[in-house]
């Protein structure tokens, strides 16, 4: 098949769009996360979100729309267990994840199973996105990428050294809260591109592939945004060629990159 | 004499431990300021709920005539704080970058740095004498670097008080020495109110005006010059000569 010919078939069209604009979100917000050694706060949101979508299909509500409030909701829960309970991150992370699965787990036994089989959102599939998910990825995409271009340098300033930034009048705790809501809403978007059980790898790869070879912050956010959409866009590509699972495909590209960054990296020394 | 910071009967403790009482003390324009004592005296406590990051506390705090609780004026306090405590030598940061975020503290939300902010970086990075580093990842400079680095950090926002935490600990003689002259010239050049905290008690003879000796309690505020004349300091071996203490 001709690239000319492929590119003109729709769903490839929506594939490319929707995936673009959340892997962008992935790549800046990972490279936080990562810093922060937050990384699988995204692994535990997208469990959660596995309960959350369970839920909706419960109540018969669109799923994404259900598991959107409940991951947010997880995501403070996440936070203050952190900061009052006395545990640290990872721990928390593993107690609200379990919860997320347990409780898709119970009601998908209550429900006696359900018509949407709830176990095709553990691996995503970009290719069959809806028009309706291409317009909602985009439009809530639009408004984290704003929140985190508004709050850009308090969230560099937090990462970098927390203490010093609560020095400089930054609230640290409320952008902290910022960062986890934002990462919460995208962990739903990427959901519908990898599936649950890769959405961390959508996170943490790009920001991770960035670290290896990048000099400055603002170099390390650009490399990183590259990588995910350039993840995003082979792996989508290379996933209809070659007749293999996208969300997998797309992780193995980031993979990939990650290897060759690394490999630059060891070259350089 | 305009006073820039002024702590009276300050008192705090980690639950049942206090680690400060009934503190007292007041640092006027142009002081540089030494603040000593031994492992655990609460110098760092103290610097910290100076800067509104511990708390609460029992006593009054006020930086340049405004309480502590209301005060907005964070742009006008550098602060440099031990190096070795948070940095990420791994951080993909460069000096410019890391400089930068000194002047958050005089923006409001959205805080964006402008080309104007951009050339008051690269002025304070000439004053500091690593103009050629603007572009250097912070954690590929030697101790002495990033030292300048993070004080220009503090500088950058042209404080009217710096305050340092044991800034020369991590670094060699000769960078130190150089690290403390450029402090002094800072005090001396352009006025500003310096409070050091070291545990090196040689420091105090070459570089302060005043010295504030705690130990979890004010033991001696005064002159440098006047401080091994302290009935008190016998108490504190090697700070002063046998011969002097009290």
């Amino acid at each position: 098949m001709a690239i000319s010919h492929f590119l003109h078939y729709a769903f490839i069209q929506k594939a490319y769009l929707a995936g673009s604009f959340v892997a962008v979100l992935c790549a800046m917000l990972g490279l936080f996360l990562v810093l922060r050694k937050l990384s699988l706060i995204g692994d535990g949101l997208s469990h959660v979100s596995f309960g959350a979508i369970a839920l909706g299909l419960f109540f018969g509500l669109y799923p994404f729309w259900a598991a959107i409030p409940v991951v947010l909701v997880a995501s403070f829960f996440i936070l203050k267990l952190t900061q009052k309970a006395r545990i640290y991150g990872d721990a928390a992370i593993g107690i609200v994840s379990s919860l997320g699965i347990a409780g898709g787990v119970i009601l998908a036994s209550l429900s006696g199973g359900f018509n949407v089989d709830l176990f095709s959102y553990l691996f995503g599939n970009i290719l069959a996105v809806s028009t309706q998910e291409v317009y909602m990825s985009i439009g809530l995409s639009l408004v984290v990428f704003t929140c985190v271009m508004l709050f850009y340098n308090d969230l560099f300033s937090v990462t970098f050294d927390e203490e010093y930034a609560r020095i400089t009048g930054i609230k640290a705790e409320r952008i902290n809260l910022v960062l986890v809501f934002l990462t919460a809403i995208t962990v739903v978007l990427a959901i519908k591109v990898v599936g649950i059980m890769l959405v961390s790898a959508l996170l943490i790869l790009p920001a991770a592939t960035a670290l290896q070879i990048a000099r400055g912050f603002r170099g390390a956010m650009l490399i990183s945004v590259l990588c995910g959409v350039g993840s995003v866009l082979v792996g989508t590509t290379a996933s209809v060629f070659l007749n293999l699972p996208a969300g997998a495909t797309i992780v193995m590209c980031g993979l990939l990159l990650f290897a060759i960054a690394l490999t630059v990296r060891n070259l350089r020394r | 004499m305009a006073t820039v910071l002024s702590v009276e009967n300050l008192s705090f403790g980690y639950g049942p431990v206090d680690v400060l009482n009934h503190v007292t003390f007041a640092v006027e324009k142009g002081d540089y300021v030494i603040l000593a004592g031994p492992n655990g005296a609460g110098k760092t406590t103290l610097i910290r709920l100076v800067l509104g990051i511990a708390g609460p506390y029992a006593g009054k705090v006020e930086l340049f005539g405004h309480s502590l609780s209301g005060f907005a004026g964070w742009g006008r306090v550098g602060y440099l704080p031990q190096r070795v405590n948070a940095f990420n030598p791994l951080f993909p940061a460069t000096v410019k970058e890391v400089v930068g975020l000194g002047l958050l503290s005089q923006k409001s939300f959205p805080r964006q740095i402008t080309r104007g902010d951009q050339f008051r970086v690269r002025q304070t990075l000439e004053l500091m004498g690593i103009p050629d580093l603007k572009d250097t990842p912070v954690g590929e400079l030697s101790g002495g670097q990033q030292q300048r680095v993070f004080l220009a950090r503090a500088m950058v926002s042209h404080p009217e008080l710096l305050i340092l935490d044991e800034p020369s600990t991590a670094l060699d003689p000769q960078a130190r020495e150089s690290f403390l002259e450029s402090i002094r010239r800072l005090n001396r050049e352009q006025g500003i109110t310096v409070i050091l905290i070291t545990h090196d008690t040689d420091l105090i003879g070459r570089y302060a005006t005043k010295v504030l000796y705690l130990d979890r309690r004010v033991v001696y505020f005064g002159p440098s010059a006047d401080l091994c004349n302290s009935p008190e300091m016998s108490r504190y071996s090697g700070v002063c000569p046998p011969e002097r203490a009290g």
